[in-house]
């Protein structure tokens, strides 16, 4: 069976790793974006490599993806700056330790490693986390890098041809056509374009939500881990609300990235004061020493959200040769290697190591 | 009046700024630059970032816009 | 009620403009005294009548509920305005050049700062480089100052500097102030068509290379002062999305651009019509300066593949030449995402590769987290 061309649509993290998965797997590929490599939510995001068990389905694509990552960590380039920093989920009262109890045993049921720490041990761990609070969740395996890097290292890697500044306009089955008229014919096409994904498919469920962050100047050492609250869980459900959540990660650099917020039916692009004001407040709740950090840059992002927090990956509904990688929310970076293995193997015929079904583009929603 | 760089007692005058005394006691690199790079000050008016000490404990402050004051304890990298 | 962002020549004359006719005025600026950069140190004040708030540096704004989010040294405020003056002035252009990170090397403006916040000067060999009358006025300031200035170096050719001052007969208080630092200048060794081309040194500058038509000579200094010309500080301008935007051109464009803004906040046209003329001939004046002082081929040329063009982020030249636009080249090597904000690598990227930065988000200077959480009490002045 001759090896079909594929043309990937959008050259971030996702795309990145469909170019490299495909390339692994002898497929000829062209990857396309209308600006640089990873210039969208890539760029914009935290580069959290996590795992989430919001449910099953969540918790088998971000594990299987960690994997991925970990297996592949000792070959990104130091520019990818990943860090094996871990994750420490903050649980401010007994409540919230209730569901850090809660997840240890999800978690250690299906062998991830993790740590239940007291408050004692939680201050220890993060001097900088103010006093009073409940304790954590530590979770071993969660690391960190800086995405723009990693996607552009799957490119150069994958040997893809890279087309930059190629806006695709229409996409099916038999290609690809760009806003200059010229198209591009493949086997396949993968439209791993983020939110922009209902410029061409406008029926389907993806919505863009606004995120803000903020990054410091370089403080070595004052945080080892990625921080994040409990309430941030509320935050990510909520479906309608504007909401912050308490999100600090240290980066190789030494500087602090801060966030996070998330609103909808924004798509201006600009900082909103009164936002980043809400969400800088909530952080230096956890950490009072933040407020006098000095802090650099602000900017936003625009995460690719779903009706069922799950993102969509397989054929598009109605076209044999067309797939779909979008949709990821807030866990597109952590879950970009198993999204690009899964769709290979649909594409490929092969059997995958967790379920396709839950991602599918033509499942029911509800 | 007596101010401290780097636990070293100088003299320095009112009204001078922490990098001109640094300067003036001879100090040449203020901070080492990401990948270690002695450096001082280019701009001379708050924009470049190279001037910064830490004053008082407070890391990252742009010598070139802080007057000296008594007992001023500066470090530089 | 007019707030004013620069006190230098040109807020400093447009708070004078508009107390003259009755107008409330605030004056907001970073340093502790008014004087902007030109005049620091000299001890001038704002027109009687107008408030100067120093130290304060303005990191956001809202030009839709008119607010300023400002920073000072204990904390933070939100101001509001009626009406709103950008007077916020120049830096000047830092181009790289190999060794021009090491210490000892500043701009010509940079080191005249430093000397009148207090560093000493006297006995210094400096060598003054680059282009532009801010040259002239720095070296003459230095030997001032006892320095032992060893070289002027104007990258313009002696045709185009001849052709300069031939011309300042049409603006003859600058040929006098020429007259002047000339007299000032005697025995400093003035080279034209010379340019730098590396500074070397082992943990500070040591040694200067310069290059004169087909020659190259060195010299030993103690400080190199380098100016290449001037940069518009325009990032407030940019994120409160300002139309338009008067360039830079010295002094005298800045003091009448400023008294005519001035009279315009204050609600009178009528009285800044009758600037124009003194208006277009200091504009003449300015683009005088650039016409005879444009910078030649070789500067863009100086970089050597690994010669920072990054400060803040030690990104080398060579790095820089695999991406077409500042943003691609932002995302993927931080050049730009250092505290400078890209104030230096910025232009310095525009003369490399022709690359704009586009993008302006607030905080327009690094502030306090503290600031950008505060809560938006109104606090009027």
């Amino acid at each position: 069976m001759p090896l079909p061309d594929v043309v990937v649509v959008g050259a971030g993290i996702v795309g990145a790793a469909c170019a490299r998965e495909f390339a692994l797997a002898g497929l000829r590929v062209t990857i396309c974006d209308s600006g640089p490599i990873g210039a969208g939510a890539t760029g914009a995001g935290m580069g959290h490599l996590a795992v989430m068990d919001d449910s099953e389905a969540q918790f088998a694509l971000t594990s299987y993806s960690q994997r991925l990552w970990r297996d592949i960590a000792a070959e990104l380039p130091a520019e990818a700056e990943y860090m094996d920093c871990g994750s420490l989920w903050v649980a401010a009262d007994a409540e919230e330790m209730d569901e850090v109890h809660r997840k240890r045993r999800f978690y250690e049921e299906r062998a991830i490693p993790v740590d239940v720490l007291d408050a004692r041990q939680l201050s220890d761990a993060e001097p900088n986390l103010r006093r009073g609070l409940a304790g954590g969740l530590l979770m071993r395996n969660d690391a960190v890098c800086y995405p723009p890097c990693a996607a552009r290292h799957f490119i150069e890697r994958s040997g893809a041809k890279f087309l930059l500044g190629a806006k695709v306009v229409s996409g099916d089955d038999r290609g690809v056509v760009l806003e200059d008229g010229a198209d591009i014919k493949a086997g396949a096409v993968v439209l791993a374009t983020g939110s922009a994904i209902t410029e061409l498919f406008p029926e389907l469920p993806v919505a863009p939500r606004k995120g803000h962050l903020l990054i410091t100047d370089r403080y070595p050492g004052f945080l080892k881990h990625q921080l994040i609250e409990l309430g941030y869980l509320k935050s990510a459900h909520s479906s309608s609300a504007d909401s912050v959540a308490f999100n600090a990660q240290p980066r190789r650099t030494g500087q602090i990235l801060i966030g996070s917020s998330r609103q909808f039916g924004v798509t201006d692009t600009a900082v909103e004061s009164a936002m980043l004001r809400n969400m800088l407040q909530r952080a230096i709740e956890y950490i009072p020493a933040l407020e006098s950090l000095s802090s650099i840059r602000a900017w936003t992002g625009f995460r690719a959200a779903t009706p069922d927090k799950l993102p969509l990956i397989g054929r598009a509904f109605g076209l044999r040769n067309v797939y779909l990688a979008t949709g990821h929310e807030g866990l597109g970076i952590s879950t970009s290697l198993a999204t690009a293995r899964l769709l290979a193997d649909e594409i490929l015929g092969r059997e995958s190591a967790i379920p396709r079904a839950p991602y599918h583009p033509g499942r029911k929603w509800c | 009046m007596l101010i401290r760089i780097n636990g070293r007692p100088f003299e320095a005058l009112p009204h001078t700024t922490v990098a001109a005394a640094i300067l003036a006691t001879g100090h040449t690199a203020f901070r080492r630059s990401v990948s270690g790079q002695a450096r001082a000050p280019l701009c001379g008016m708050g924009i470049c970032f190279e001037c910064r000490v830490s004053i008082d404990g407070s890391p990252h402050q742009r010598s070139c816009q802080i007057a000296v004051r008594e007992g001023m304890e500066i470090v530089t990298e | 009620m007019i707030t004013i962002v620069g006190a230098g020549p040109a807020g400093m004359a447009a708070a004078g403009s508009a107390v003259r006719c009755g107008a409330e005025v605030t004056v907001i600026d970073d340093n502790p005294a008014p004087g902007g950069q030109i005049w620091r140190g000299e001890g001038r004040t704002l027109a009687a009548g107008a408030v100067f708030i120093g130290q304060a540096r303005v990191v956001s704004g809202d030009s839709g509920n008119r607010t300023l989010l400002v920073e000072t040294a204990t904390g933070a405020r939100n101001l509001s305005y009626d009406k709103l003056i950008l007077a916020t002035g120049s830096r000047e252009l830092f181009l790289p050049f190999p060794g021009w990170t090491l210490p000892g090397v500043f701009g010509v403006g940079g080191l005249q700062a430093l000397a009148k916040s207090g560093l000493p000067l006297r006995g210094k060999r400096i060598a003054v480089a680059g282009s532009g009358p801010l040259l002239l006025a720095g070296a003459a300031y230095f030997r001032k100052q006892g320095a032992n200035v060893v070289l002027i170096a104007e990258q313009a050719s002696i045709t185009s500097v001849a052709r300069f001052a031939a011309g300042l007969w049409r603006w003859p208080a600058k040929a006098g102030d020429a007259l002047h630092l000339q007299t000032a200048l005697l025995g400093v060794p003035q080279r034209h068509g010379c340019w730098i081309e590396s500074a070397e040194g082992e943990e500070r500058v040591e040694r200067l290379h310069f290059r004169e038509g087909n020659n190259r000579f060195s010299i030993e200094v103690d400080y190199a002062a380098i100016a290449w010309g001037l940069v518009a500080n325009n990032e407030i301008a940019a994120l409160l999305e300002c139309p338009s935007v008067a360039g830079t051109g010295g002094a005298e464009v800045s003091a009448v651009e400023g008294e005519i803004a001035g009279l315009v906040a204050a609600g009178r046209d009528d009285l800044a019509q009758k600037l124009a003329p003194r208006r277009e001939k200091a504009r003449r004046f300015a683009r005088e300066i650039d016409r005879c002082f444009a910078l030649r081929p070789e500067i863009r040329e100086l970089p050597r593949p690994d010669t920072i063009v990054c400060r803040c982020e030690d990104v080398p030249f060579s790095r820089l030449q695999a991406f077409n636009s500042f943003r691609a080249a932002k995302l993927h090597t931080r050049c730009g995402m250092g505290p400078c904000q890209g104030r230096i690598c910025g232009p310095a990227a525009r003369l490399l590769f022709g690359w704009r930065d586009e993008s302006v988000r607030p905080p327009i200077l690094p502030a306090r987290v503290g600031t950008l959480a505060a809560p938006p009490a109104e606090s009027g002045q």
